[in-house]
Parts: structure tokens; C-alpha cells; sequence
């Protein structure tokens, strides 16, 4: 059979995911230690564990309603209330499989064949190939270390065009560890309020903050909560990933459009994982301020080391990831990444991975314990002093 | 302090440069905060945490459970001055429950210990019994896990 015939084009054009790459090399060598992975290194909290032993017991092991439990999405409604001041109705919610169908979901809700998404760059890299599925076209939108990875109105109104539809707003960023200020976020809503786009603000790493800011919501701002879909979910904040949990607000003519989607491909979310998740919401708030107390510490020291080691880093001050730069080495981020895998033996992702605006950095992730993190860093530098000493 | 002792527990050994950017202060006020603790006793001193059975095959340790007669006055801890001044004893702890004193010993060999038990242990007045366990495997001492046990089971996944 003649594979290659009966495979869709649309599919076969989509590219391998750039961190896929490394990870099998990393897989395949031996003695290999990462700093790769983009999933927390904590456990999830014992109390959530325990719920969704007892929801097994109890023999709630059937489907939910279509959009997510009714008090779970009351839960959420709750919550982005009291940490946002935003008000959404349950049947505004829906409780997807992890943040990533939420994602699908909304690009697949607005995007048209023709429609241009801007997609903010370096970012995750989901955006890009979902909406080239639904036949729309990607338009970056770069940032850069000088900005601290922020987008500006300049970058944002330079790239509109009338066939724009979405803007991807993923902050805190992953890979760059980037945050926007409610200060920064406003002129990025002053240029779209006036305009018929809709704002996809992947905000997973919301709760993970440092340095005393807190994550603000573009949706929260004057004008804008009509215009936004808001994509978030348990498993960066409660340490969830395996739980594949998540949910997806926004204006209800757009949620109703989405439920479809998700009703046909999905029926519901996983019904032990959404018990787990309204235990999550309404009790672990301490858990996670524990685990960002830990991060912090993490992030402040591999930031002061990458630094020091003349590998020059921004202070990043969301998620769980440092995106130094390495282009006083010479080597390209692949090059790096791979000599480094290859020779002493620790797994990054190469910047550009996440977009062409993230080459000449690399992502490096401090979901992991210091002393793993003091091991890794100590091969980093015997290799950047090989690479001098090779000069 | 609480978060600079915490960080000294996972790796006693990190700089104070490093101390001080993982805590938010200088390296200066890190070297004064230390030499505070230790002037007060807080902490006593910095050790290692070995793979005892990979760093020496030829140690063996024992916990014994000792019930003592507490004596007026000291009560517990005249007894306990004799116990911790053999070099053997590792560790005396004063417990609750069905005995008094826990005594960790590390000797040389298994007779070493049954020598320590029936001769220093059995001289110290008010000792009424002992019990004596051995130590067969660590799997995890001081947080820090010994046996290969727990690994990362985070798989490389993407995006």
C-alpha cells in the first residue's frame, strides 16, 4: 500500500516537533542528565491523589456532562473571581483534556481557511501546526531578549492585516520564562479593542510567578474579557500533568461553537481527574506556594550561574524556565545542544525550537532538584570552558 | 534563616554566592547569618551522606533499644553522658514508647558489636536492657535516597 498516497497532505506537511529531536538522542545516550523536561518535578498533592482513590472506590468511573462536572466549572467560575475579578457562567466553561485540547479547540473554533493567527514568538509549539491544520496561516510575531521577551503594540500593529483573526498570547511564557505586566499588557489591548480579533491567552503558568509580580489576565482589562478565550489548567500549577486536565473560558458563542468539538472528539474529560481537579482548586493553594517558594530559590540561582559562566540571562519571572543566550559561543542553538548531549552528556532544548526568534538561546528547564541542577550546571560550564579552550 | 537552613540540609556545600542568590541577600549577610548559627549551636557541624556499603564494605551498624532506670535529678541524661562517649555510638536518642534510649553504633565487624554491647553497654549502671538490631539496607538517609530506589520517571515528551 502506497502510504504516502493515502495520507493526508495537510498532516504530512506538518513538521516533527523540534524538542522531539533531542529527546530521542538524550533517550538513546547513556549517562545522560536533563534539564529538559517541561512538567513539575513535585508530586501531586496528597490530598488530590486521594480524592481520585476515592472517587475509584466510590465507582464514579462514568462519563461527565459534555463541557466537565457542574461543580468543578462552578469551582473555576470561583476561582477566576476571586484571583482575576473575572466573571464567567458555567456554561462558559469548559474542562478539557489538559490545556493542549483547549488550545485546539479555540484554534479550530476561529480559524477559517485563509485566516492569519499572530502568534507571539518564542512560544510553545502547538499554535503553529494546529492552525495550519485548519487550513490558517501563522504570522510570528518576534520578540526579543532586549524586551525581556514581551510583546509590544509596535510588534502587534505591524502585522495586523485584515485577514488577522487571533492573536496567541501565551504568558508566562514557555520557553522564555516571560511575563506581561498588566502595565504591558495595556497598549496590546488598546490596539485590539477596536478590532474584530480574538485574543488566545494560553495562561498555564499563571500561578507560577516570582519576584512579587502576580499574573494578570489580558482579559481583564477594560474591553477585553468579549475578545478573549482564556486557556488554563492543573498541570503546571498542582503538579497534574499526567492527569491530563484543563479548561477553556471565553464569551459563550464562542464556548458553545467549541463544546461541539469537544463533544464529538473528546465526550468529557476524564472523570476521576475532574474530581481530582475541584479538590485541587478549593484546597492546595499553600501547595502551591510551597512549590513556587522552591522554584524560586531554583530560578534565582541557575539565573546568577548562567551569568556568571558568561551565558548571558534575562531574569525571567514566570513558569519554570531560564532561556539563556549562547551566541558568545559561536555554535547555533542545535549545535549547542547537540555537542552538549553528545559530549557532556546533559539534555536543553535549543531556543530555536519554539520559533527562528529563539535562535542563539536555549531552554532550560528548573523542574528539577538543586543538587541535579548543581551537576548539570557544573557539565555546562566544563563544556563551555572546552569550547574556549578549542578557540 | 529557616529557608537558608533548608538549602544547607539539601547541600551543605553550595557557596555563599549561591546562598545568597537563591535567598535574595548578599553573600556578605549569608557569611554572618552562618556564623551566626554555628556561634549559637544551631548548627553543629557539616558531615557527608555515603552509600555506607559502597564507600566501605567492611562496617556494620546497630540500633539498640536500651530501657535505663532514670536516676533523681538527671534523670536520663548522667546515662546518656556515659553512652555518647564511646567512639562507636553514632547517634543516642531519648524515646517515647516501650523503651528509653536508642543507640546507633557503627564497628568494624558483627563481633565488635556484640562486644560493645556485652561489655560497654552491660558496665553502665542503670542499664536494664538491651536490643539489638542490625542494619541490613538504607534506602534513604537524611533525605538524601541510598539504594537506588525512586528515579525520574518524567519521560522525555513533546512538544
Amino acid at each position: 500500500m502506497d502510504y504516502n498516497k493515502i495520507l493526508s497532505d495537510k498532516i504530512k506537511n506538518i513538521k516533527p516537533s523540534g524538542i522531539r529531536k533531542f529527546f530521542d538522542i538524550a533517550a538513546q545516550t547513556e549517562g545522560v542528565i536533563s534539564l529538559g523536561v517541561g512538567e513539575p518535578d513535585f508530586p501531586t498533592p496528597w490530598s488530590v491523589r486521594k480524592v481520585a482513590i476515592d472517587t475509584i472506590e466510590r465507582k464514579r468511573t462514568v462519563y461527565t456532562a459534555n463541557p466537565g462536572l457542574i461543580e468543578l466549572r462552578k469551582t473555576i467560575c470561583d476561582r477566576l473571581d476571586k484571583k482575576m475579578g473575572l466573571k464567567y457562567d458555567t456554561d462558559e466553561v469548559i474542562v478539557t483534556v489538559g490545556g493542549s485540547e483547549a488550545i485546539d479547540l479555540a484554534i479550530r473554533a476561529i480559524i477559517d481557511p485563509g485566516d492569519e493567527v499572530l502568534v507571539v514568538e518564542p512560544s510553545f509549539v502547538c499554535y503553529a501546526p494546529i492552525t495550519e491544520l485548519s487550513g490558517g496561516v501563522v504570522v510570528p510575531l518576534e520578540t526579543s531578549a532586549d524586551t525581556d521577551f514581551k510583546l509590544t503594540a509596535e510588534t502587534l500593529r505591524s502585522k495586523i492585516t485584515d485577514k488577522t483573526k487571533m492573536l496567541i498570547l501565551p504568558y508566562p511564557n514557555n520557553p522564555t520564562g516571560g511575563i506581561m505586566t498588566k502595565e504591558e499588557l495595556m497598549p496590546i489591548a488598546e490596539v485590539l479593542r477596536d478590532t474584530n480579533i480574538v485574543v488566545l491567552s494560553d495562561e498555564i503558568y499563571s500561578e507560577l510567578t516570582y519576584g512579587g509580580e502576580t499574573h494578570t489576565s489580558i482579559a481583564q482589562l477594560d474591553g477585553m474579557k468579549e475578545r478573549t478565550i482564556i486557556v488554563n489548567g492543573f498541570s503546571k500549577a498542582y503538579a497534574m500533568t499526567g492527569w491530563r486536565l484543563g479548561y477553556v473560558t471565553g464569551p459563550k458563542p464562542i464556548i458553545e461553537q467549541m463544546l461541539k468539538l469537544h463533544q464529538y472528539a473528546i465526550m468529557s474529560s476524564p472523570t476521576i481527574s475532574q474530581y481530582a481537579g475541584i479538590e485541587a482548586i478549593k484546597h492546595c493553594d499553600e501547595e502551591i506556594t510551597k512549590m513556587v517558594k522552591e522554584y524560586d530559590a531554583r530560578r534565582r540561582l541557575i539565573v546568577k550561574e548562567f551569568n556568571r559562566m558568561g551565558l548571558t540571562c534575562f531574569e525571567p519571572k514566570g513558569a519554570f524556565y531560564v532561556f539563556p543566550c549562547i551566541k558568545s559561543t559561536g555554535l547555533s542553538s542545535e549545535e549547542f545542544c547537540a555537542r552538549l548531549v553528545e559530549e557532556y552528556k546533559v539534555a536543553i532544548v535549543p531556543g530555536n525550537a519554539f520559533g527562528n526568534s529563539g535562535e542563539g538561546y536555549v531552554r532550560v528547564s528548573y523542574a528539577y532538584s538543586i543538587n541535579h541542577i548543581l551537576e548539570a550546571l557544573k557539565r555546562i560550564e566544563a563544556f563551555l570552558k572546552s569550547l574556549e579552550n578549542g578557540k | 534563616m529557616e529557608t537558608l537552613l533548608k538549602l544547607l540540609k539539601q547541600n551543605s556545600r553550595l557557596s555563599n554566592a549561591q546562598l545568597a542568590a537563591m535567598t535574595g541577600t548578599t553573600e556578605n549577610e549569608v557569611a554572618a547569618k552562618i556564623e551566626e548559627l554555628e556561634n549559637s549551636g544551631i548548627i553543629k557541624g557539616y558531615s557527608v551522606i555515603l552509600d555506607e556499603d559502597k564507600a566501605d564494605k567492611d562496617v556494620v551498624t546497630a540500633i539498640i533499644e536500651l530501657k535505663v532506670t532514670p536516676q533523681a535529678d538527671v534523670g536520663f541524661d548522667e546515662i546518656s553522658r556515659k553512652i555518647v562517649a564511646y567512639e562507636e555510638v553514632t547517634s543516642l536518642t531519648l524515646m517515647s514508647g516501650g523503651y528509653d534510649l536508642a543507640v546507633t553504633v557503627t564497628c568494624a565487624d558483627l563481633k565488635e558489636v556484640a562486644l560493645f554491647v556485652s561489655q560497654k553497654l552491660s558496665a553502665i549502671e542503670g542499664i536494664l536492657s538491651t536490643t539489638t538490631h542490625f542494619i541490613l539496607k538504607r534506602y534513604k538517609e537524611k533525605g538524601f535516597l541510598i539504594s537506588e530506589g525512586e528515579t525520574d520517571e518524567r519521560e522525555f515528551v513533546s512538544p
